[in-house]
């Protein structure tokens, strides 16, 4: 089972590792507050600065998994994995403009979900409720993901193991996430995102500097990597002309999508103010920069001769080759950090959601602040094991194909809450039967004969089908609430405004 | 003005045939990537110019 490991490797690796379970465990003592109340735990009361928020939102969204993902796809097809740069490109000015009037009014009327402002706004609780489930059910997979991410660079440490053993170092590492994030909530991550961070910066300008140098420049890597895909159909360092309409309407989807995620609202309502926001907005693009860089690092593995059947090995092999075991240990703990970020930030967000947007209004109408907290906590761990158990049990395939449809999914709550930012026109009731629509459609769009497939033919171009399936809603839940009744809640245009200065 | 500018850097970053070449490289870096990763940097500052023209929110 360790015969083979690398043990420089996993000294520097479980090193950092457990630095930063001392730190989970600390962080409940930070920015004291009461973590018997679900806006302390679960949003660390309202009171990161914007330095925090920065390290936060960025540990948050920049993943374990994009961190293995977006090089390997680079690494197997070329320009088409780079739409993740357009992708975050757009996310900022969107932020820019709708987060701050999101906080704002959460702040005002106590909300901690994206749902609790979709009942505020109309008033209907069978919206309420599709926007919560289909945030959870978004999530898990991208929990799993997570995993993925961190057993990947297990693995490339030598570690061996037949069965369920195999699955040994990640169950424990999870255990130790799940028990700090029980006990001090939002506050573990946004503590631990520090040395993530910091790390993950560390280990890209190394790798950006060095390897290159090491290979003969960039010219010679980009060369290398044009002869991998020569001869082969929609591969290569620019894209096909059938590639151009699913690479934008990919990188619109998924700007879409991400705020959309209980984790990246979790985040932003983290903040303390609409100004911490704005700043973020402006400054958050810098890993944006590193996520370009390390998407280079796919053409790296070619110029480095890296041979792997699954793409996903590319990088960790790449570090193999290219460093000594040392660093390569302390990049892959990067790595796996940056899977404990999300993930709890995760299971924090989709907890809160379950707790207040479906628990309460369905199961408990009279739920304490206390209980509301606790129960909470418990489903952290639920999520969490929910996650673990389909790593260990199901195939990786079904993790990933669930992302993928869990994005589609996501783009359906775009119109509830975005426009609900700006206008109270909509319907509640139109915005649900519109919801239906884009999530059957999506669906049905992304079922093919084989497998599931991110993108399908409209009028000739290949599009998103997040991006079909989202006008299709909107045009529904236009054409209805002219003529149903409009949102009756409690919401006015007021409470979007930033506060007047004061103390 | 505030909408035009967060507009400008998303306009130019989805235009792909803007840029959907290898020549001219830059230190080797085919023009696809160098392009969309100096969008990254200019879009933060269009982001910033909007945020000076006008009050913080609207």
């Amino acid at each position: 089972m360790i015969d083979h490991l690398n043990w420089p490797a996993t000294a520097v690796f479980v090193f950092f590792f457990a630095l930063v379970t001392v730190m989970g465990f600390v962080a409940s003592r930070w920015k004291s507050g009461n973590l018997e109340e679900l806006h302390e735990w679960g949003l660390g009361g309202r009171r990161f600065g914007a330095w925090i928020t920065w390290f936060l939102l960025g540990g948050d969204l920049y993943t374990a998994y994009t961190v293995i993902a977006v090089p390997a796809v680079v690494y197997a097809i070329g320009a088409y994995g780079f739409f993740a740069v357009p992708y975050t490109i757009l996310i900022y000015p969107f932020i820019f403009l709708t987060m701050p009037r999101l906080w704002n009014v959460a702040h005002k009327k106590g909300y901690i979900t994206g749902s609790d402002f979709i009942y505020g706004r109309y008033g209907n609780k069978g919206l309420e409720l599709a926007v919560a489930f289909t945030g959870i059910l978004a999530t898990m997979p991208y929990i799993a993901l997570q995993l993925v991410g961190m057993e990947k660079v297990i693995q490339a440490l030598g570690f061996q193991g037949e069965g369920m053993m195999s699955h040994l170092p990640l169950t424990i590492a999870f255990v130790i996430l799940a028990l700090y994030t029980y006990k001090s909530g939002l506050r573990a991550p946004a503590m631990i995102a520090f040395v993530k961070d910091i790390m993950i910066y560390v280990f890209v300008i190394a790798a950006v500097v060095i390897v290159p140098a090491k290979l003969g420049g960039y010219g010679a890597v980009f060369d290398a990597a044009a002869k991998a895909y020569e001869g082969k159909p929609n591969q290569g360092l620019i894209l096909s002309p059938a590639q151009i309409a699913p690479f934008i309407t990919l990188a619109i989807g998924s700007a879409m999508a991400l705020f959309m995620y209980p984790h990246s609202m979790t985040g932003v309502l983290s903040a303390s103010g609409p100004k911490a926001l704005r700043r973020n907005a402006i400054a958050l693009p810098a890993y944006s920069l590193v996520l370009a860089l390390i998407a280079l690092m796919g053409f790296m593995a070619h110029a480095a001769g890296i041979e792997v059947t699954n793409p996903q090995d590319a990088v960790p092999q790449l570090f193999l080759k290219m460093f000594p075991s040392w660093f390569a240990g302390f990049s892959f703990a990067a790595i796996a950090i940056g899977a404990l970020v999300p993930a709890a930030v995760m299971s924090i967000g989709a907890a809160n959601t379950f707790t207040r947007n479906i628990w309460r209004p369905f199961v408990e109408p009279e739920m304490s602040p206390g209980r509301e907290a606790s129960l909470a906590k418990l489903m952290s761990l639920i999520v969490k094991v929910g996650a673990l158990a389909v790593i260990v049990f199901m195939p990786t395939k079904f993790a990933l194909d669930l992302q993928l449809l869990g994005g589609v999914w996501m783009i359906q709550i775009f119109p509830a809450i975005v426009f609900g930012l700006y206008t109270s026109w909509f319907s509640g009731e139109a915005l649900l039967a519109g919801w239906v629509v884009g999530f059957g459609l999506g669906t049905y769009l992304s079922w093919g004969p084989t497998a599931w497939v991110p993108t399908s033919l409209v009028l000739g171009y290949g599009a998103y089908n997040g991006i079909v399936a989202v006008v299709a809603n909107t045009v529904v839940a236009a054409v209805l609430s002219l003529v149903l009744r409009r949102a009756r809640g409690k919401i006015i245009t007021g409470d979007f405004a930033d506060a007047p200065r004061s103390a | 003005m505030k909408y035009l500018l967060l507009l400008i850097p998303c306009i130019a970053c989805l235009w792909v045939p803007l840029y959907n070449g290898i020549e001219p490289r830059l230190a080797g870096i085919p023009l696809f990537y160098w392009f969309l990763m100096l969008m990254i940097p200019v879009s933060s500052v269009f982001i910033w110019l909007a945020s000076k023209v006008e009050g913080s929110d609207s």
